[in-house]
């Protein structure tokens, strides 16, 4: 029983740390899709931050420098992605869709030219990464059952930017409903001439949105390369950018239920770690691939109004045309 | 977009090479910094692509499998519609091929076989195809997310299927068995050599001329049927449709199963012209650069057989400087693509308004001087 308990303890933990990244990229694409711009994009911001963070890591040694290398560089792309469908009004999805396949080419393409390691960068030493924080008397309080493990085994131990994505998202909450920018925000995505009509740019305001996500999704890419991995492999990103879309989508465009979803595919994701090769009496060998794609159908079906009603910006997808 | 002070051909040759030139620019500039000359990998990549021993056939290999699935999302295209999903549809087609080989083959003569696994990879690409559109059509859901989310379930099936259940007895990789003997589509340089004619050895097979019948189908069936009319309306004007009383939503599925099934067929070319078994992640980004090859070719089989030629040259040009250069990889033909999907379809106008500034002045100049 208490091996179970233990078991179920350490399930949590890992989901925390594969959610932090999901729930930073479902942020992001919060921001920018209640601001009428789809961004499926965030996949290819993420990797192209996780490259650029291993790679100022690897040649500075300083993991601050590196989260704003990460940073940077998804801002960078994210006002590509502004210009294409903001100041020229091209088609979102095409945008996000040329970044994320330019984003795997050029990753390597630049790994291979600056450090000659088949694309990946050289693996990051503990202090040129972001160090996990143990929280004070975790060892001790490991000691008492339940409450002291939980406080060992999920709260303590976590580097600084799994806490950040937290913040993040409680941030978000507050920007989007209790701020006059966040009203203005939301206007934008549902009825953007109204807002252009009270006399406030429209562009401004989406590019703004566009840029937050770029920052948001250099954090998420910095977390996977500088904080929970040790450096850069190529595709290191592996679709979680598409599963931080699905879950906002599943928190239907809200921070909250957004994290909610974020932790629930998280969860998925380190029990089928966990339960790989694993038999369990009544079921067998457990298919871990179909624990894996549940995100997916369950955004399907999500989708298709059969759980609940899925209710996107009114705005989203269409470019701002100013009438004369 | 207005194009109505533009003549056609500069709307459809002149403004595409423009964005194409553009696209290279960047790469090139992308090359020299990574400390490589641009020109020197240019002329590589077109040696590789058409000039060297068997070039051209591998050319033409690559340009097969984006023949079919730059028709898949051009035929989407007609009816208004984003089919991204075109990966997941064309692993389904294999799966399809690869089904009925592995329960006939013993049993039936292989060309029969063969014809069946052809219907098996259109009918399952295209199942993978109209179930998003039935979630577009009926329950509103919106395609783009719905064919994402449809990828990945493909790939997961797939993953599922081929290290499980369909994998060979006493291998560890995640593949079937070979299919018997005699089911394949036959290649090229084997067809020629019964004819008596040596061409170099290459993966180019009997897809090839598949593709080119069946871009004539398509542009058959858009431009010259009632329902590639109708598709075309429903895609111009929903209203205008439930006008002339059609049915849009029974519309979108015909179109995007229509569309899943020609990215279904891709599998054709990898599969039994190449494999000869279904293994993991044959299709290789390939669906996705349909997406590209689309754009490029502005959803006229014409064009997408050009785009596709271009792309069969820029993967197998860029498997030549992965041999000649040091630093340089296939996945700079990636990055390539990125750029080309940026240039020629994000800010496919960026470059109209200028081109108009100059085309107006020197037809002004013109009528001034005649």
């Amino acid at each position: 029983m208490a091996d179970l308990w233990l078991q179920f303890v350490l399930t949590i933990d890992a989901t925390i740390r594969v959610a932090t990244p999901l729930m930073l990229c479902a942020m992001a694409g919060l921001f920018s899709e209640r601001s009428g711009i789809i961004d499926i994009s965030l996949e290819g911001k993420m990797l192209l931050a996780a490259f650029a963070a291993a790679s100022v890591a690897a040649l500075t040694g300083s993991p601050w420098l590196a989260l704003a290398g990460g940073i940077l560089i998804s801002l960078l792309f994210s006002l590509v992605h502004g210009f294409a469908c903001i100041t020229h009004k091209g088609n979102q999805v095409i945008s996000g869709l040329a970044i994320n396949i330019l984003a795997s080419g050029l990753t390597v393409t630049i790994g291979i030219a600056i450090f000659a390691q088949g694309g990946q960068t050289p693996f990051l030493s503990s202090d040129q990464r972001f160090s996990s924080i143990t929280l004070p008397f975790a060892q001790a309080a490991g000691s008492i059952p339940i409450i002291g493990t939980i406080y060992k085994e999920i709260l303590s131990g976590h580097n600084l930017l799994v806490w950040l994505a937290f913040v993040a998202v409680g941030l978000t909450s507050l920007i989007v409903f209790r701020t006059s920018f966040g009203l203005r925000l939301r206007a934008v995505g549902e009825k953007p001439e109204a807002v252009d009509s009270a006399g406030i740019s429209v562009v401004a305001m989406r590019y703004q949105a566009v840029m937050i996500a770029g920052i948001l999704c250099g954090i998420a890419g910095a977390y996977l390369s500088v904080a929970h991995g040790a450096g850069f492999v190529r595709e290191m990103t592996a679709g979680k950018g598409y599963i931080a879309l699905a879950a906002m989508i599943f928190g239907n465009w809200r921070p909250l239920p957004a994290m909610m979803a974020c932790l629930m595919f998280g969860f998925l994701d380190a029990l089928a770690a966990r339960l790989q090769g694993v038999s369990l009496p009544m079921i067998g060998e457990v298919p871990t691939d179909l624990i894996l794609v549940l995100p997916y159908v369950l955004t399907v079906v999500l989708l298709a109004g059969f759980i609940g009603k899925s209710t996107p910006p009114l705005a989203i997808g269409t470019p701002y045309i100013k009438e004369r | 977009m207005n194009n109505a002070i533009l003549p056609r051909w500069i709307d459809i040759f002149l403004l595409p090479i423009i964005n194409l030139l553009a696209a290279l620019c960047v790469a090139g500039i992308i090359i020299a910094l990574i400390g490589e000359n641009p020109f020197t990998a240019l002329v590589v990549m077109l040696k590789g692509a058409f000039v060297y021993h068997g070039g051209l056939g591998y050319t033409l290999y690559y340009t097969t499998n984006f023949i079919f699935t730059g028709l898949a999302v051009a035929v989407a295209f007609h009816a208004m519609l984003f089919n991204i999903g075109g990966e997941g549809q064309a692993m389904m087609g294999g799966l399809g091929v690869g089904l009925v080989a592995l329960a006939i083959d013993p049993f039936l003569p292989p060309v029969l076989v063969v014809l069946l696994g052809i219907c098996a990879a259109a009918a399952l690409g295209g199942l993978w195809g109209v179930i998003p559109g039935w979630l577009q059509a009926r329950r509103g859901s919106h395609i783009v997310i719905t064919t994402i989310m449809f990828n990945f379930i493909a790939s997961s099936v797939m993953v599922w299927l081929l290290a499980g259940m369909l994998m060979n007895p006493g291998q560890m990789s995640p593949e079937t068995r070979s299919f018997a003997e005699g089911v394949g589509l036959a290649q090229i340089h084997v067809i020629a050599g019964w004819l008596g004619i040596e061409i170099s050895r290459s993966p180019l097979n009997l897809s090839f001329p598949i593709a080119l019948i069946v871009s004539v189908g398509v542009w058959w069936l858009i431009w010259r049927t009632r329902l590639g009319y109708i598709i075309r309306a429903t895609g111009h004007s929903e209203k205008a449709a439930i006008y002339a009383g059609h049915d849009p939503a029974r519309i979108i599925m015909i179109a995007m199963a229509i569309s899943g099934a020609l990215a279904g067929l891709m599998a054709l070319n990898e599969i039994l012209g190449v494999q000869g078994r279904v293994i993991l992640n044959f299709t290789s980004g390939y669906g996705f650069t349909g997406i590209a090859v689309a754009l490029m070719g502005r959803n006229h089989p014409v064009g997408i057989l050009f785009a596709s030629l271009l792309f069969g040259a820029l993967y197998q040009g860029g498997a030549e400087l992965d041999f000649e250069f040091q630093s340089i990889t296939r996945e700079m033909v990636l990055m390539i693509q990125g750029l080309i999907i940026l240039f020629s379809g994000a800010l496919a106008y960026m470059f109209n308004p200028a081109v108009e500034r100059i085309y107006l002045r020197l037809t002004k100049q013109g009528q001034a001087d005649g």
